[in-house]
């Protein structure tokens, strides 16, 4: 069943600063199959986007990778490329919407030529026709009145309009991957569901694959068919969105699912994860979420814990599903989930 | 609402902001758009992209020019202050802004970024005390100590965002107007930061402008609810009131279009969608009182429909 168009293994990012080395992906690994949606959740500061800056071939200068590390595209090491091969597979056989829109337009460019440009490096268009597919992205997107915007200058569109502009240049190419790093986080809902819908609608035809970061855990329910969690430069849980959603194993992941308000949240306080996450120029032993897990065992904070497999699809890292671990009682509104759970697989089978 | 009428910090009377004014390309960013912000209050801002929020913020802050209305904070016309009032205003009034990446100086150590306002209103007797005060607005927002000597781009999106979130509480503001403060955080730290917000709130009596786009959470922090569309203030009220019993068209088709975090409901939920026309017929229209303290941006006979759609 599974075709992988992208494996991932044992990747390694290391920051050179002046404090010190920052280790921020701790030995990652992970698969993306032809024409699924894979979601990337977790931590801010958990390496989501390191890893798919890495994808991108476009880490900081500061950054260093080491040997094992291996990503493979194509039966191609994407690590051993050189910046001229690059070129023909960054923003057209893999392309990225960036977290941060303004840092990825030119603002002295009109945004119209900034979509088209894609087109006509790589797909040899003519400007015209390139103009007139950028148009028809802008409105794609959402962008009102598209005619009157092409020639428009970054720094005269809102926030949320120049976001779009960043994921229209993204599907401009019409790429493999699509790497969407917090694509909508600046978008009002409605325009969300629409951006959504048009990437769902280019990934059916085209079979492309996606991953997908982002910290609305509503938008990973509607758009991932797959989701893997990250804690402090590691993968702790992934599975299926309903394995995740429902039969989460990770006291990290729960804590996460926890922490979202829920229309009934009416007083009080959220239940934010206690504490701050670990210092990655000096990450601790053992599990790095020991110190602020209240279901820690002695073991974490000395032993690195294996993945723990769940179902063929379903892999958490943690030592609680060891078998010589005690059975412990998760959070009510995770124990309410796990208790779907059941009534799922009831009626699946 | 009984007994005394809560104090008014900002008011805002018939605002508007038109940019390229009487051109071509003119473009409404804040049509004639009138409400108030008590204080101790946290009003929450929402609406479409492009609706003229942050437009509405940076006015507040007079990083624009109105075109028209006018804006008191505490009573006192902002256009109008000058000299001490002016530099009093601009530390009682902060804003964290949406864009942190643009928003924070890339040359700068993010501690002496968060100190920046700290030295300017010499808030600090002393070095020990400036590094002290910086190092708790770093725990305060979830960063710890060694991130002071670092510098922006050695941050994550949500720890850049939360640097800007930390240098606006620094100088102990009033009011502050927060640009779409928590999307770029993960949800357990924008539990800590919307909880942390809520305690400065009380503690502090600190008021709020909160703009955002994740509906759950604004109902969730939110006293008071307004929804932008086009430029205008569409319909505004308490956050239960507007989220339960939406009135308008157009804030229904925003609540539908709220993604559930849930994979079954997600499959099938539908979302209404919004036709623009009644912005667009030339009708006149006005705030319209539907229940008490929720109004509606209507013509006499829609406020009558709206009403009759209640349950
Ligand atoms: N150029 C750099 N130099 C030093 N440290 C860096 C650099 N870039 C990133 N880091 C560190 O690497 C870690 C991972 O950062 P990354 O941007 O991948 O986080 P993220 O998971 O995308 O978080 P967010 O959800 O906040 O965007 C962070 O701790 C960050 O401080
Ligand atoms: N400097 C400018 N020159 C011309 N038009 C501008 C300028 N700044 C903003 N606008 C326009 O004003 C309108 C309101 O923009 P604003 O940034 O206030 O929207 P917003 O509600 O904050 O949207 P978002 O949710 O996307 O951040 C938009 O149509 C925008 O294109
Ligand atoms: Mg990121
Ligand atoms: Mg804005």
């Amino acid at each position: 069943m599974s075709n992988p168009i992208l494996k991932v293994e044992n990747l390694h990012v290391n920051f050179n600063t002046y404090a010190g080395t920052v280790q921020a992906i701790r030995d990652v690994s992970f698969d993306l199959n032809k024409g699924e949606t894979l979601a990337i959740v977790g931590e801010s500061g958990s390496g989501k986007s390191v890893t798919t800056k890495t994808l991108m071939g476009l880490n900081a200068k500061n950054a260093s990778i080491p040997d094992n590390s291996r990503l493979i595209f194509k039966d191609r090491n994407l690590l051993d490329l050189k910046e001229e091969e690059w070129q023909t597979i960054r923003g057209n056989e893999i392309a990225m919407i960036f977290q941060d829109p303004m840092t990825s337009l030119d603002p002295t460019m009109k945004i119209g030529m900034q979509i088209a440009e894609p087109l006509m490096k790589h797909r040899k268009m003519k400007k015209e026709d390139a103009l007139k597919r950028a148009l028809e992205l802008m409105k794609g997107v959402g962008i009102p009145n598209s005619e009157e915007h092409i020639n428009d200058y970054p720094h005269q569109w809102s926030g949320g309009m120049r976001q779009r502009a960043v994921v229209a240049i993204a599907l401009a190419a019409d790429p493999e991957i699509l790497i969407a790093d917090e694509p909508t986080t600046a978008l009002d809902v409605t325009i969300q569901a629409q951006i959504l819908n048009l990437m769902k609608s280019l990934q059916k035809e085209t079979s492309s694959s996606i991953i997908f970061i982002t910290h609305d855990l509503g938008v990973v329910a509607g758009m991932a068919n797959r989701v893997a969690v990250m804690y402090a430069g590691k993968i702790v849980e992934y599975g299926t969105v309903d394995e995740i959603f429902f039969n989460p194993q990770h006291p990290y992941t729960w804590g996460l699912l926890n922490s979202m308000p829920t229309t009934d949240t009416q007083i009080g306080s959220l239940e934010a994860i206690p504490g701050t996450p670990p210092d990655l120029l000096d990450p601790p032993k053992g599990d790095a979420f020991a110190s602020r897990n209240v279901y820690a065992l002695a073991i974490d904070s000395k032993e690195e814990p294996p993945f723990f497999k769940v179902s063929d699809t379903h892999y958490a890292a943690t030592w609680l599903l060891d078998e010589r671990s005690p059975k412990v009682t998760p959070p009510v509104q995770i124990q309410k989930r796990w208790a779907r759970w059941q009534e799922i697989q009831g009626q699946e089978a | 609402m009984t007994g005394k009428e809560p104090k008014k910090l900002v008011e805002l009377k018939d605002l508007q902001l038109y940019f390229n004014k009487g051109k071509a390309n003119e473009v409404r960013a804040i049509d004639h758009v009138t409400f108030d912000i008590y204080e101790g209050e946290i009003f929450g801002l929402v609406g479409e992209s492009g609706s003229g929020k942050t437009t509405i913020g940076r006015t507040i802050l007079k990083l624009h020019e109105q075109t028209g209305g006018e804006i008191l904070f505490n009573g006192e016309d902002v256009t109008h202050l000058k000299g001490k009032q002016l530099s009093a205003f601009r530390k009682d009034a902060q804003m964290i802004f949406q864009d942190p990446q643009a928003s924070l100086n890339g040359r700068m150590k993010v501690r002496d970024i968060i100190a920046e306002g700290i030295d300017i209103n010499k808030l600090a007797k002393n070095k020990t005390e400036r590094d002290a005060k910086v190092q708790e607005l770093l725990k305060l927002v979830g960063l710890n100590e060694d991130h002071a000597t670092r510098y922006p781009h050695e941050f994550s999106g949500g720890q850049r965002q939360r640097i800007g979130i930390a240098r606006a509480l620094a100088v102990d503001p009033k009011f502050i107007i927060a640009d779409e403060p928590i999307s770029a955080l993960d949800v357990s730290i924008q539990a800590q930061v919307v909880n942390l917000m809520k305690e400065l709130q009380t503690k502090h009596s600190l008021t709020y402008l909160f703009i955002a786009h994740d509906l759950s959470m604004v109902k969730y922090i939110s006293d008071r609810i307004g929804v932008m569309h086009w430029g205008k203030l569409l319909e505004i009220g308490s956050a239960d009131a507007v989220y339960n019993h939406p009135l308008h068209p157009y804030t229904k088709s925003l609540l539908s279009a709220i993604p559930v975090p849930d994979p079954e409901v997600e499959s099938v939920r539908q979302h209404i969608t919004y036709d623009t026309t009644i912005e667009t017929d030339g009708k006149a229209r006005q705030m319209i009182e539907a229940a008490p303290g929720h109004f509606v941006l209507a013509t006499e006979e829609e406020a009558a429909l709206y009403k009759a759609q209640q349950v």
